[in-house]
């Protein structure tokens, strides 16, 4: 196909229908959040669907750096943490209140956005590479930081408190004619489902802000510098600038969800905010939902949440079943299901480097 | 006429999503130094570069003597007798001279009489022989790097902009050294300084927005200021 | 590349950043106080730095002739400690043994072991893992970690989780003691190792052709292509010995350690990573300078203020960032 061939063609058929078809599976991803209370009442489902918003954001923030820039960060579950931990101290310390959660939560978005200058401005003039080992040292120390200065962070045990009154259990939202709690299709206005609503809300501002971004010039830049860093710096876009600041970005939606994940846990630990094994799984989120498309941090995020609940029990019957053969089980073990993850993940960055928005769109994310 | 040493046959490059090369015709005759003309980004670069291998030909066929090298690996259109001498030199700068002319003898085991004869013509090279490259000026880098192009016999040297950046005086000794290189072989030469390229070169062709607008002897070019203005006002003025 | 700017002249005069290390020595001592301290704090930097540096060389010499960043170098580290570990457990008679020959037997059979598979696995890495996306930075960022994913697994699949023991032979277990100074001769061991090891890599490099090769593909691959070599040759080849040092390191920072678990890799790859970073991409004495900065600081650390230890490292790459962003020795570059 010649050059002129693929400017001028118009979007066809198969590919509006791809984008069709993205935009139907995130819509209904966004409808199932949007009543997940009442569609799903387990206890289980209901943390799951929080989870999925929170991954929904933070893949998406994610997105922004790798799709959109180009840059491979592994800080980010540390700015997730940093103002995850900074609601967590203050609502420990200084009560269940709302000002605990501003001012607490306040400081640490702040300090990760600081932070995150300061790596960018250090790191991202030399190489982009080297950014890759820069955020990883960088959040490896904060990992050891946090199990060091137990007193003030709990160390491995994590912190737990209580959230603001408004989302306890006993809060009476709204009284039906009773003067009980009003109960709505089988579910109780009680501060649960606020602390859902407030969970479900605040991602979906954080979402709609990071969408809006890579509409903006800025996203036009972004791409533009993505796609040849030379040409764009000779153009005059001042890249290293560019980058901290699409860095600093990721990094404060990063730490707002910190918070909002915080006190809807009610726990924060390293486990729960820092470890690598949650920045795998972003990552993850955003490769197989397609990078550089933002929607696909939607369909990422989704699909590894619920993947991880029913593969490790599949995973489980399937150890069971093949229990007498030597090393197998091992291999089927529900622990390792990130070995299986891995692989998939492998085949897909071969294959399907697009991911499965991009790939449906039929839209290169990256060559 | 002599033979065709190399040929190039509507040969199209992209560089990422640009077209460089809309289909070059080019033949090089043996023997002697021909030149190819253009201004910058006109494909002069790109042209070399696809010779080599170092950029793939979208489309058409390079055929050097009778082997087709379109889609041959760079190294082994080196071993064939090729030679490139790229615009920023391509020199070793944490090599010293000598590690750097080893290297490029395929054996490791310099031919006496080549080395005797680059020394002559570029006696800086048998001075600074054990210093570190990067402490070279960029006259001497240059010599390098033409040192290099010949310790193996050659039969085809590419060479781009040779003379970007240096001094006349070290550019009057480039043109008898390319001279005396030419007796044995087939220099390809990307030039931007007509002076330069017209005291050299025996035949010419322009290159003009990826396509070859003139092809001819260089003597007739030399002779028709008219086809000269026409063909060349862009790119002159910038060297005189 | 411009050369970073003109340090001070008596930084020169006494030897550039290669002073470092022996400044870094000579400031710690008033703040260890004891000497005898201090000569065993620094005895394990040391140590501890050539191990690393073992790590760090081969990550090095990759990204800089290759320019590929492997994540999945962790996952050679691991595998290397845990083979060693289960060589020396399986040759317990002549670890125990009361003969230095059997001890060095068994000690060379647990290098030997993890250091050939370092070979063959990493052949295998780099036809099948990286080969098919080479130039294409972000998804070989991807790969690699899909790879070190998918390899620390099998490890924990192998190993399971629990932490495993490294049996340490006789002749290595034990003190040198002179006067009030206890030295560990394991540490002194894992010095030499690692200094022959950067003697032979420094021999190869610049006394042989296939040195110039690497030193030349560093600078400027495509010119050694242009030149007639098949740089991707030397990639291989590169990359074997790479991974086989990585595995080797493994081998003696288990035995240094005495008992690893799966995290292991990960934990030293942070190290790893702040060496390549400060000693510059691409060489291997910015590899030696950054690790032996790395393991005598972080040993001084340790001791002075038990909390900061890998924070100081972290430091002292932000601080080296700062003042060459290119690392302390990087190699030159086009």
């Amino acid at each position: 196909m010649t050059d002129s061939e693929l400017i001028s063609a118009p979007a066809s058929d198969p590919v509006r229908k791809g984008r069709m078809v993205v935009y139907a599976i995130a819509l209904v991803i966004a409808l199932a959040l949007a009543f997940a209370p009442f569609l799903f009442q387990d206890v289980r489902s209901g943390q799951v669907a929080a989870r999925i918003c929170i991954f929904i954001v933070l893949a998406a923030s994610y997105d922004l750096l790798i799709g959109y820039t180009g840059i491979v960060s592994f800080a980010h579950t540390m700015f997730f943490g940093m103002g995850a931990y900074g609601a967590a101290i203050a609502l420990k310390n200084s009560g269940a209140h709302w000002s605990s959660v501003i001012a607490g939560g306040g400081l640490g978005v702040l300090c990760a956005a600081v932070l995150a200058v300061l790596i960018g401005i250090l790191s991202l003039r030399v190489k982009a590479i080297f950014f890759a080992m820069v955020t990883l040292a960088a959040a490896s120390v904060m990992l050891v930081l946090v199990s060091q200065f137990s007193d003030f962070t709990g160390g491995e045990d994590g912190i737990v408190y209580s959230s603001p009154n408004l989302f306890k259990p006993a809060t009476k939202l709204l009284l039906g004619d009773d003067g009980k709690v009003l109960k709505i299709m089988g579910v109780s206005m009680d501060g649960k489902i606020a602390a859902y609503y407030f969970v479900f809300l605040s991602c979906l501002v954080l979402y709609w802000f990071l969408a809006r971004i890579v509409r903006s010039p800025l996203g036009t830049v972004l791409e533009a510098i993505r796609e040849n860093e030379m040409r764009a710096e000779a153009i005059g876009y001042r890249v290293v600038a560019y980058r901290t600041a699409v860095f600093m970005i990721a990094a404060i939606v990063a730490a707002l969800a910190g918070v909002v994940w915080a006190v809807w846990l009610k726990y924060t630990g390293p486990e729960s905010t820092l470890s690598f094994a949650i920045m795998i799984d972003i990552l993850l989120m955003v490769v197989i939902g397609g990078m550089g498309t933002m929607v696909g941090a939607v369909i990422g995020a989704t699909l590894m949440s619920i993947a991880q609940f029913f593969l490790k029990d599949l995973m489980e019957a399937a150890a069971g079943a093949t229990s007498f053969l030597p090393l197998v089980p091992n291999l089927l073990n529900p622990d390792r299901w990130l070995l299986w993850l891995g692989i998939l993940f492998i085949l897909l960055v071969y294959f399907f480097p697009a991911g499965i928005a991009g790939t449906l769109m039929k839209k290169g994310a990256h060559k | 006429m002599s033979d065709t040493i190399l040929r190039l046959d509507d040969v199209h490059t992209d560089i990422a999503q640009y077209q460089i090369l809309r289909g070059v015709n080019l033949k090089v005759p043996e023997g002697g130094v021909y030149v190819l003309l253009g201004r910058n980004g006109a494909g002069k670069t790109t042209t070399l570069r696809t010779v080599m291998g170092l950029w793939r030909a979208r489309k058409g066929a390079i055929v050097f003597r009778h082997h087709d090298i379109t889609a041959m690996h760079t190294a082994d259109i080196a071993r064939l007798g090729v030679a490139y001498v790229p615009e920023n030199m391509g020199i070793f700068g944490g090599l010293t001279v000598a590690e750097n002319m080893r290297l490029a003898s395929h054996s490791g085991v310099f031919d006496p009489d080549r080395l005797e004869r680059i020394f002559t013509l570029f006696p800086a090279v048998k001075t600074f022989w054990d210093k570190p490259a990067w402490a070279l000026s960029g006259g001497q880098k240059q010599m390098l790097a033409i040192s290099r192009a010949i310790i193996e016999p050659r039969e085809l040297i590419l060479i781009d902009e040779p003379t970007k950046g240096l001094a006349p005086a070290i550019i009057r000794a480039m043109i008898d050294a390319f001279s005396e290189i030419a007796r044995d072989c087939t220099i390809l030469l990307v030039e931007q300084n007509f002076q330069f390229a017209s005291s050299l070169g025996t035949g010419v062709s322009v290159i003009e927005d990826g396509h070859i607008v003139h092809s001819g002897s260089m003597a007739s070019l030399v002779d028709d200021a008219g086809l000269q203005t026409r063909l060349l006002s862009l790119s002159l003025d910038a060297h005189q | 590349m411009a050369l970073p700017a003109k340090p001070a002249d008596w930084f020169d005069r006494i030897g550039g950043v290669n002073a470092l290390p022996v400044l870094l020595m000579i400031i710690a001592l008033p703040l260890v106080g004891s000497t005898s301290t201090w000569v065993t704090l620094t005895v394990a930097g040391l140590a501890m730095g050539m191990m690393i540096f073992l790590m760090a060389s081969g990550l090095s010499l990759v990204f800089g002739l290759m320019d590929v960043l492997n994540f999945g170098h962790s996952a050679f580290i691991s595998f290397g400690a845990f083979i060693g570990a289960s060589v020396l457990a399986a040759l317990a008679a002549w670890v125990g043994a009361d003969s230095a020959i059997l001890n060095f037997l068994a000690l060379f059979a647990a290098i030997g072991a993890a250091t050939t598979f370092g070979l063959i696995a990493g052949l295998f890495f780099e036809r099948v893992i990286i080969k098919p996306v080479y130039g294409d930075h972000l998804r070989q960022i991807l790969i690699t970690i899909g790879a070190l994913i998918v390899s620390e697994q099998i490890v924990l699949a192998i190993w399971g989780g629990n932490p495993v023991a490294v049996p340490r032979p006789a002749i290595l277990d034990g003190s040198w003691i002179i006067g009030d100074i206890a030295i560990e001769i394991y540490r002194i061991f894992a010095f030499f190792l690692g200094l022959a090891v950067f003697i032979a890599l420094k021999l190869v490099l610049n006394r042989t052709r296939l040195g110039l090769l690497i030193r030349a593909g560093v600078e400027n691959r495509e010119m050694v292509e242009a030149l007639g070599f098949k740089i991707e040759r030397v990639f291989v080849l590169v990359f074997m010995v790479g991974s086989a040092l990585a595995a080797m390191g493994g081998a003696m920072w288990g035995g240094y350690q005495g008992l690893i678990t799966g995290a292991l890799g990960g934990e030293v790859m942070i190290l790893v990573f702040i060496v390549v970073i400060i000693g510059g991409l691409g060489s291997i004495e910015g590899s030696l300078l950054g690790a032996l900065l790395v393991g005598l600081l972080g040993n001084y650390v340790a001791f002075i203020f038990p909390k900061l230890s890998l924070a100081s490292n972290m430091l002292l790459m932000m601080a080296i960032l700062l003042w060459r962003p290119w690392g302390l020795r990087p190699a030159l570059k086009r």
